[in-house]
């Protein structure tokens, strides 16, 4: 295997070993190790006799054992194949991917919050619980409803808990229901929510405009409907502007609007979901609020409603002492219980307060301002290069598809690969799924106008290569570690662990 | 693409064969183009009462996964086994490759599409 790794004289050794990095089991050889501990000096203990036959020594596999420094390269030459926001743009769209700031960071390492402990008392945690407060108040104001739970991890799980509310509610009046509507250009968790929570999932056909279809609405919602779950603005971007309507329609026959708040980042400061018939709804810290998103984030969703879901709120809520001092409210009958371990992911929302506060609600209002613009000018300046499915306005992102270059053979999917030898993301590949070949672009409020050149540049230098030399792009990416990976293989053959060789 | 005469086909692109009773369901060969290289489907069990227009399974992709609607009303007689171990044979004879056979309850409800008016509704749904 060695005489392998080194051959010929190439100028570029592209066998150097960063490029061929093996999995850190393989990479293991018996003994070695990366800690050496001082000699016992406490009587040692049979750990055998002492855990019974609760003992197990048998199908733990292989641990790799390795060196202090053997590791730290092996997880930092990773660390370089990877793309981050901290790198380049990162235009994939429904997904906000803005900038960390860094003032985030500073504050969720204040010894005090870094330290605390999920069950030190009450009486010691007054600042973590002001913290919990101040943020559920914020996030109320922002999105205009009367209160929250900040406890699910994220976005799925909120919309997971946000329809356990609602199945409770109707359940306290006595019927449960038996559908949850949902728009075909919904995210694919939306149908996943509504059927663990023991819905039939009716699918709500869009309009020519890409927006809910009001008669349509009408004509089926009737009482076995228990919600309907929509993204405003939809996936493509664009704002229902008969949301007003859609919630009376609702309302009338007693059911009730679930806003999925992934797309955000276009009204906050702007307008409310609570003042336009929302009744329950998320939030994703870690799109709007500017909270580490993807790898390991972790996400943060919480849930804000109605006073009329309020019974049902997860537990532990956080209230407020007649003395003003906090206390978490575990009494409550009607809640639809936890959904999450301890309170959530409170390090998120120390980082999404940091954001508001450092913001403030004029700096709120023109972060969703830039954002906006920001897609508008992507979409003036790659009109015509790309074909524009939907031409009603856009706010924070833009849907174009790929029917110019698909006659060349040149998908959605190969046009994003490319994009990464010009050193960007990818943009969101086919999704929404009511747009063929769709390619879908949100820059966010982040981007400065060259950094937005540079992509529209490599974007329309892509559309002229699927002109002239299609191949180039339906092989890409050439610069990565790894080209196209084999996905059929992978997942009709999937190999999901490690095993020694024997 | 083909779409054998003698079959009838749903908007939601199965294709249906009845032979008396006995109903036959796949998915067409556009929706196997759409879909892409399939790697899972997810069937029904055997003696599932399964109402027209509702979803008995699923069909994954690399792409997508997609529900799968019953263009009749019936009882599962019969689930295409095979599947679990080859899903990607729907690729490759989309048209001959069966997902489940049903006992038919009642008459296919209007709606369904003869090979020319599926071809003809394809082509306007793509814009091809």
């Amino acid at each position: 295997m060695m005489a392998d790794k080194f051959v010929g004289t190439p100028k570029k050794a592209t066998t150097h070993v960063n490029q061929n990095e093996d999995l850190i089991f393989e990479k293991s050889s018996a003994g070695k190790k990366a800690y050496r501990l001082a000699q016992l000096d406490v009587p040692a203990v049979d750990t055998a006799s002492l855990l019974g036959n609760t003992m197990r020594t048998d199908g733990l596999g292989v641990m790799p054992e390795l060196s202090e420094i053997e590791i730290i390269r092996h997880f930092t030459r990773l660390s370089t194949w990877n793309y981050a926001i901290d790198l380049g743009m990162y235009p994939l769209g429904s997904c906000t991917m803005k900038y960390n700031p860094r003032i985030n960071e500073a504050v969720a390492r204040i010894e005090g919050l870094a330290e605390a402990h999920p069950y030190q008392p009450e009486s010691l945690s007054q600042g973590a619980l002001g913290i919990m407060k101040l943020l559920s108040e914020c996030l109320i104001e922002i999105t205009g409803m009367d209160t929250i739970t900040l406890q699910p991890a994220a976005g799925a799980q909120g919309e997971f808990t946000g329809i356990l509310m609602v199945r409770a509610y109707h359940e306290a009046k006595g019927n449960a229901r038996k559908k949850i509507i949902i728009p075909d250009s919904a995210h694919g968790t939306n149908p996943a929510t509504a059927a663990m929570c023991g819905y039939e999932v009716a699918n709500l056909k869009s309009n020519a405009l890409g927006m809910v279809d009001l008669a349509e609405l009408e004509r089926m919602v009737d009482e076995d409907v228990a919600a309907l779950m929509l993204t405003n603005p939809s996936t493509i971007g664009v704002f229902e502007s008969d949301i007003h309507k859609i919630a009376d329609i609702l309302h009338a026959k007693g059911a009730l609007l679930y806003m999925d708040g992934a797309n955000m980042n276009a009204l906050c400061g702007k307008t409310r979901p609570g003042d336009f018939g929302v009744d329950v709804m998320h939030l994703n810290l870690h799109k709007t609020f500017s909270t580490p998103h993807g790898g390991g984030g972790p996400g943060s969703g919480p849930v804000a409603c109605k006073k009329i879901l309020e019974p049902f709120l997860p537990t532990p809520v956080v209230k407020t002492n007649a003395d003003g001092s906090l206390r978490l409210d575990y009494n409550r009958p009607q809640s639809v219980g936890r959904v999450r371990a301890w309170y959530g992911n409170f390090g998120m929302f120390i980082r999404a307060l940091a954001y508001i506060l450092a913001n403030g609600p004029d700096g709120l209002r023109q972060t969703t301002e830039d954002a906006v613009l920001n897609a508008n000018y992507l979409r003036a300046r790659l009109d015509g290069t790309f074909d524009l499915p939907f031409k009603s306005p856009s706010l924070h992102e833009v849907v174009f598809s790929d029917r110019l270059q698909a006659r060349n053979g040149v998908k959605t999917g190969d046009m994003g690969k490319r994009l990464i030898d010009y050193g960007f993301h990818a943009y969101t590949v086919s999704f929404p799924m009511v747009v063929h070949g769709a390619m879908m672009i949100e820059p966010t409020e982040s981007e400065s106008r060259e950094e937005l050149d540079l992509l529209v540049d490599a974007l329309k230098q892509i559309a002229r290569e699927a002109e002239e030399n299609p191949e180039v792009v339906q092989t890409a990416p050439h610069t990565t570690r790894i080209q196209r990976l084999d996905e059929t293989t992978a997942a009709r053959k999937p190999v999901l662990r490690w095993k020694a060789p024997a | 693409m083909s779409y054998p005469e003698n079959y009838r086909y749903a908007k939601s692109h199965e294709w249906l064969l009845l032979d008396g009773d006995t109903a036959t369901v796949g998915i067409t060969d556009y929706a196997q183009e759409s879909l892409g290289d399939i790697v899972f489907v997810e069937l029904p069990k055997v003696g599932q009462e399964i109402e027209a227009g509702a979803t008995f399974g699923s069909v994954e992709s690399v792409k997508a996964v997609s529900d799968l609607y019953s263009p009749v009303s019936g009882t599962v007689t019969a689930i295409n086994e095979a599947l679990n171990g080859a899903p990607e044979t729907i690729n490759t004879a989309a048209n001959e490759t069966w997902i489940i056979k049903l006992a038919v309850k009642n008459a296919p409800a209007d709606g369904l599409l003869s090979a020319a008016e599926y071809e003809k509704f394809v082509a306007e749904e793509t814009g091809h």
